[in-house]
């Protein structure tokens, strides 16, 4: 590349960047699901009893209103969990939807540390929270949402 | 053509269906597949016993706490109170339930005087240790007595169950929702 063709390059290359941007900053969030799902599978608890550590949940779930803002909690093992605020039976699941931002903390023996954390954030708004949401979200799961 | 049409027309009316057999959602934590609420007698603030079955037909919002808890227990009764009064002639359906986790305390008669603060419908219910630790179990309750300066206080489980007409457990509200969120559950759960 000549040297007379570099401001050209440079500049499509930033407006590129800027339009990226612009589309992380304000395009809709999109989601299949408001679902975040989270399973205690099968033969956990006699895992944990054989002295395994079995850890099915991380110890921060975050979830995003209006995009991810419902948590469902599913008991596959044989045995009633207390999954995170609640005791579910054997085959049974919770559907917890959040409507307010805010950090909850619920006892929980799927945990090792015996606690979970939930934290909702706020609905990205267009523009800065929207861009800033999606890197996070990009840098977390790998996945553009 | 007309084929196809009809077959769009045949799924979208089903589709309809399909959205309105599953109604409104709960603003509570809703368990799939529901079970039974499990039943228990214990002593109760109307100085008689009192039996979780025996409100079948009602909804019953089932809390837990102690009548000295000073953080989440006044607020909870409060809500519930003002929720049943928002009901209106459909609060007579409505039977709150509070089960205490600190019967050293909390006799029949101190919780009916502490429950009359909110609502006198209010119906509390206490027991021995053991009784109430079998209550707890059954719901997944935890309580822990902590020493605090002065004397003590319990950590203890803040939501309410929600259990439908047929005393099914059928839902969860997490600590801190507002009355406005009970009067929509229940009301749902009440035309159920």
């Amino acid at each position: 590349m000549t040297a007379r063709r570099w401001p050209w390059a440079a500049a499509i290359g930033a407006a590129l960047v800027v339009t990226a941007a612009a589309l992380a900053a304000f395009a809709p969030l999109a989601s299949r699901s408001r679902e975040q799902a989270f399973e205690i599978p099968k033969g956990t608890w006699a895992r944990r009893m054989a002295g395994a550590k079995v850890e099915i949940l991380p110890a921060e779930i975050r979830l995003t209103l209006g995009v991810r803002d419902i948590l469902l909690l599913i008991n596959h093992d044989d045995v009633p969990q207390t999954f995170g605020p609640v005791l579910m039976m054997p085959g049974q699941s919770f559907r917890l939807p959040f409507a307010v931002a805010s950090t909850y903390t619920f006892a929980c023996t799927a945990h090792l540390s015996g606690q979970m954390t939930i934290v909702v954030d706020a609905e990205p708004l267009p523009g800065w929270a929207r861009l800033s949401w999606r890197v996070r979200a990009l840098a977390r799961s790998g996945r553009w949402a | 053509m007309n084929r196809r049409v009809v077959l769009v027309l045949c799924l979208l009316v089903g589709a309809s269906a399909l959205g309105a057999a599953e109604g409104p959602e709960l603003k509570a934590g809703v368990f799939s597949p529901a079970r039974v609420a499990p039943d228990f007698t214990l002593p109760a603030s109307t100085g008689r016993a009192v039996t979780l079955s025996q409100y079948r037909g009602k909804v019953v919002l089932l809390s837990f706490g102690y009548t000295s808890c000073t953080e989440v227990c006044p607020i909870t009764l409060a809500v519930l109170a003002q929720a049943r009064r928002q009901l209106g002639p459909a609060g007579a359906d409505l039977q709150v339930v509070y089960v205490t986790v600190d019967p050293e305390h909390d006799t029949a008669e101190q919780m009916r005087r502490y429950l009359a603060h909110f609502d006198p419908t209010f119906v509390g219910a206490t027991g021995t240790p053991a009784q109430l630790a079998a209550v707890r179990k059954d719901y997944g309750i935890s309580a822990t007595r902590l020493p605090v300066p002065g004397g003590y206080a319990y950590a203890h489980s803040s939501y309410v169950y929600l259990i439908d007409r047929a005393g099914k457990l059928s839902a969860l509200m997490p600590f801190g929702h507002a009355a406005e969120d009970y009067v929509h559950d229940v009301a749902l759960l009440l035309k159920k």
